[in-house]
């Protein structure tokens, strides 16, 4: 089971009240992800509460000021296991101010659970959750359209909001959108499938999350290695010994493959691919690795390793949608640390392109301020050359952020376009 | 490789490899805090891993209470001797002698909160800028919403609502002096996913993880083994019972549970069918509801 037990990584999005909370809470406790200590805890506060039954968001609140306020405020991780997949939920919060965090979520989700409450339809809070899912290029996107016990289980509710989202996505850059209809309360196509809407022919929640293809979320073609560490033992066994470290971030790597060295342009061969005590003759993303070269070349942390055949852009100027994570706005005379891959570089903002309107979707341009939140396409120059691909080809060599050189604070983060 | 995927097992130890080796760059003197419990064996396993053939490139931390079961110990220096790394040991009788700490008294005293000040006194004297742990976020409500690179202010205090945003695996570890990091490279595996890498890796844990026949006594509502730190009540009774541990901390309030698992096979079918989470039987979490977020924020592990 554990040979072929893929790992998933989704993220949820809802306005407040959408009750995200409650589906996240319905897919633990019906794949019995949940202990009986967790229930116990939860039952006494929801009888507390005056609630009927149990309350399934508190499993998923995890500090105090949220459990006393009945808010998410932060990203919180949950984990389950069924026979398929194992998953990483990135719960983040639906209101407005906390789009930040929203985006921290969905930088690594394979997919995005958008929940849209089936008495409301369609609002602002889905529509900047659907943006942010498809700037950060999530590669599968799961309508999830809740409460439908509300709405007596109609069908024709169910039909013209998935009309709606589509009318409005169609705007946006999506491989893949999948619509849902469920009751996260009742647990109506959660786990199980509903009983209540047999018109709905399509799989339930877990089942779509289990079979899900993701084999093409990955970037399989353009081979990238960003060096870590340099490792030089000297001792009397590896006294020539020179490893270099990283994380394959994308495509595949071979011994004996011909490779150039960004930004230097050196060039060698992989002498051999080293994990721990084993030498492998092919390795691929997203594996943590050594390799050795065949000539002694200088090489450092923050360089690149690719093949000769497919290299990436060595540029000191780029454009990125960037969004704003930072609690203060933006000063334009700010130098920045930006990280990139294993490498840190300083960098200014030279210019706003525009902002956009997360209501509209559209472009305000002649806008030279940025706060918290904000998202806009901007023009960054680098003090030296970072070796890039456009984010839509490669989330990880196409992204970057902003660390704020005074408080080092995380201030941004931004897509390469 | 006939596959063009990782297996889960695969991909979360790239990961923690990963991390390892940013920590490694990223600061300057960074420790690994080594409990002598499994989560602490797997991150200096995973270390072993990332940077060989160079051994382990930090030393290992241990914040002793005291209270240690004897075979913990004796795991930690056996396990800091093979890998030829530096043992720093920060002691909370120490802490305690010095007047930096005030002994809790009565029947359920634990030295557990007395670790913060040893721990963050440890950090000041020694100059160290990154802790690594062993945390997961699985463990406990307040852990699940913690960064893997972790900032910590000058007073050593954690501020979750003001979190640095963790995005793609860009790890930001710019601290101003006196300030430093924790880092949990194992942030994103659960209780089992640790138990089939140690089997699968076949690392070696402290015995007291298997069940054996061991002298304990029944209190809040598990089975404290029998120590000479404790003080026992009229109506407590010493018993021999086949129990094991599912996690490793402070003898005084580590309970057991009675269990038939004598190996690992039949300890990740226990683990996997369990009803109750491994911090269940830790007292220290019990105290209230927000135990733990309470000690993070102070500057606990």
């Amino acid at each position: 089971m554990i040979e072929t037990n893929q790992l998933f990584r989704f993220t949820t999005a809802g306005s407040v009240d959408d009750g995200k909370s409650t589906l996240i809470g319905r897919l633990l406790y019906d794949s019995k992800s949940i202990f009986e200590d967790q229930l116990q805890a939860v039952e006494r506060t929801s009888s507390k509460k005056g609630f009927n039954g149990i309350d399934l968001a508190l499993f998923t609140d995890g500090l105090k000021d949220e459990r006393e306020q009945g808010i998410t405020i932060d990203v919180a991780y949950r984990y389950f296991t069924t026979p398929k997949r194992k998953f990483i939920i990135a719960d983040t919060p639906g209101h407005i101010q906390y789009t930040r965090n929203m985006v921290t979520g969905a930088s690594t989700a394979n997919a995005a659970l958008i929940l849209v409450d089936a008495r409301h339809g369609v609002v602002e809070q889905t529509k900047r959750h659907s943006f942010i899912a498809s700037l950060l290029n999530i590669p599968h996107i799961i309508v999830c359209i809740n409460k439908m016990d509300l709405v007596d289980f109609d069908e024709k509710v169910y039909e013209e909001l998935c009309v709606q989202f589509k009318e409005f996505s169609s705007k946006l850059l999506v491989q893949d959108i999948r619509f849902i209809p469920i009751s996260a309360l009742l647990g109506d196509n959660v786990v199980q499938r509903s009983d209540n809407m047999n018109w709905y022919q399509g799989a339930p929640l877990l089942h779509t999350l289990e079979t899900m293809y993701i084999g093409s979320d990955t970037n399989r073609v353009d081979a990238r290695f960003p060096i870590q560490n340099v490792l030089r033992p000297q001792t009397d066994k590896f006294m020539e010994y020179r490893g270099y470290t990283g994380k394959i971030e994308s495509g595949v790597f071979r011994k004996g493959d011909e490779i150039v060295v960004m930004p230097s342009g050196l060039t060698s061969k992989i002498k051999s691919i080293d994990v721990f005590e084993e030498e492998l003759d092919v390795a691929i993303a997203p594996m943590s690795v050594a390799l050795t070269l065949e000539d002694d070349i200088d090489v450092g942390r923050g360089d690149m390793i690719v093949r000769s055949n497919n290299t990436p852009e060595a540029v000191k100027d780029i454009v990125v949608m960037l969004c704003w994570l930072g609690n203060t706005p933006l000063n334009l005379k700010t130098r920045f640390n930006l990280q990139h891959t294993s490498n840190k570089q300083l960098a200014v903002i030279k210019e706003i392109i525009y902002k956009i309107n997360i209501d509209t979707l559209e472009r305000v341009e002649g806008n030279q301020d940025l706060k918290m939140n904000d998202i806009a396409k901007v023009k960054i120059s680098i003090a030296r050359p970072i070796m890039v691909d456009t984010y839509r080809k490669n989330r990880n060599t196409g992204s970057i952020i902003l660390v704020d050189g005074k408080s080092n604070e995380t201030v941004a983060a931004g897509m390469i376009t | 490789m006939g596959k063009y995927y990782l297996n889960y097992l695969d991909e979360l130890e790239a990961e923690s490899i990963y991390i390892l080796r940013e920590v490694w760059a990223q600061f300057r003197n960074p420790v690994i805090l080594f409990s002598g419990g499994k989560d602490s064996i797997v991150v200096t396993r995973l270390a072993q891993k990332a940077f060989y053939p160079l051994k382990v490139p930090f030393p290992l931390l241990h914040v002793d209470t005291g209270h240690n079961f004897p075979a913990t110990i004796a795991f930690r220096d056996n396990l800091s001797k093979g890998l030829n790394t530096q043992l720093i040991v920060a002691s909370v009788q120490e802490s305690i002698d010095q007047g930096r700490v005030l002994e809790e008294k009565g029947k359920n005293a634990t030295r557990n909160s007395l670790q913060i000040t040893t721990l963050l006194d440890v950090i000041e004297e020694k100059r160290i800028d990154c802790a690594i742990g062993g945390g997961r976020r699985d463990e406990e409500k307040s852990r699940a919403k913690e960064r893997i690179f972790s900032h910590r202010d000058i007073f050593g205090q954690w501020d979750p609502k003001n979190q640095r945003p963790e995005l793609w695996h860009l790890y930001n570890g710019g601290y101003q002096e006196g300030e430093h990091f924790r880092s949990f490279p194992i942030s994103n595996w659960t209780e089992l996913d640790i138990w089939n890498y140690i089997k699968r890796e076949k690392i070696e844990i402290p015995s007291l993880y298997f069940a054996h026949k061991r002298e304990v006594l029944w209190r809040n509502d598990s089975w404290i083994p029998f120590s000479s730190f404790l003080e026992i009540d009229k109506g407590e009774e010493v018993v021999s019972k086949k129990v094991r541990f599912r996690t490793l901390g402070d003898i005084t309030i580590t309970g057991g549970i009675e269990s038939e698992c004598d190996d690992i096979n039949k300890i990740i079918q226990e683990v996997a069918a369990m009803r109750n989470t491994e911090r269940g039987n830790r007292s220290d979490d019990k105290r209230s509801e927000t135990a733990m977020e309470d000690r993070k924020k102070q500057g606990y592990f």
